[in-house]
């Protein structure tokens, strides 16, 4: 119950950072992509700030030892810089350029009431199914 | 209000919450790795804390949206809109990360992984936009 509340906390922090940052509207996005258009820098500054915030939140965190709601971190275990990470990253570089969407901004927009994300977010959880299904196959 | 001050506390809160997640929960806020984790079959236990950390970013995220009158679209038409979205949800699940999972959190942890997908799908990004706006023509 401890790890469902804190989630839900930290969700509703997550959601309440991406819209106060502008970066689910997808415009503000595009305009921080479009490098060689009337250049938004909205996106960089967001990102420096959730980075060096996440940075230091990380350290003062795994200094614990152990989560307070779990007995061990579950850090991705994955280390090398293989196909399937370059492949997955830029595929989803391109729908990102095509929408103005990744996956935490599109299903908070969802929720806001944006047709936009009527339309991408289960096209979206189609293509992470996809993904699994053909992993599976293989 | 300067313009960059919603950005700047956004990312702030942003990093909060992951920093919140990791600390309380022992996890990674990467979406579409807690959203992938909903729709591959979990084990028994694994799946409350992936619904309740999507409920509050909906729920939260939804409400201040409307409070504040955000309803901007997204620029693509509707087809592109699909095209994208599949390619998004394939992508982030194949590369085993998104803006926040390896954007925010793997950058965050030095992750070598991270730091080369951030680099990957930005470009590409970057790429698609110039293509579609620049080349094509296409309206923003």
């Amino acid at each position: 119950m401890n790890r469902v509340l804190a989630a839900l906390f930290a969700g509703a922090l997550f959601g309440i950072g991406l819209v106060l940052s502008r970066m689910t509207d997808p415009t503000v996005v595009l305009g921080f992509l479009d490098v060689a258009g009337a250049w938004n820098p909205s996106l960089a500054i967001v990102m420096g700030a959730a980075v060096a915030t996440t940075t230091l939140g990380y350290r003062l965190a795994l200094r614990r030892g152990r989560p307070v709601f779990d007995t061990d971190f579950h850090m991705p275990v994955a280390r090398v810089v293989d196909t399937a990470l370059l492949a997955g990253s830029a595929v989803f570089g391109v729908g990102w350029g095509l929408s103005g969407y990744c996956p935490g901004p599109a299903l908070t927009a969802l929720a806001g009431g944006v047709g936009s994300a009527l339309w991408f977010v289960p096209a979206m959880l189609a293509g992470g199914l996809l993904q699994r299904l053909t992993t599976r196959a293989a | 209000m300067a313009p960059w001050l919603g950005p700047l506390f956004g990312g702030i809160l942003i990093g909060l919450a992951a920093t919140v997640l990791l600390w309380l929960n022992g996890r990674v806020a990467g979406i579409s790795g807690i959203v992938n984790g909903l729709l591959r079959p979990a084990p028994g236990g694994d799946r409350g804390w992936r619904v309740a950390f999507v409920f509050g970013l909906m729920g939260a995220g939804g409400l201040a949206m409307r409070l504040l009158g955000q309803s901007t679209a997204s620029p693509a038409p509707l087809p592109l809109l699909l095209v994208a979205g599949l390619l998004v949800g394939y992508g982030t699940s194949l590369g085993g990360g998104c803006t926040s999972g390896h954007g925010v959190c793997g950058l965050a942890r030095l992750s070598k992984r991270s730091l080369v997908a951030t680099g990957t799908f930005m470009a590409a990004a970057v790429a698609t936009v110039y293509v579609v706006r620049h080349v094509l023509g296409a309206a923003p």
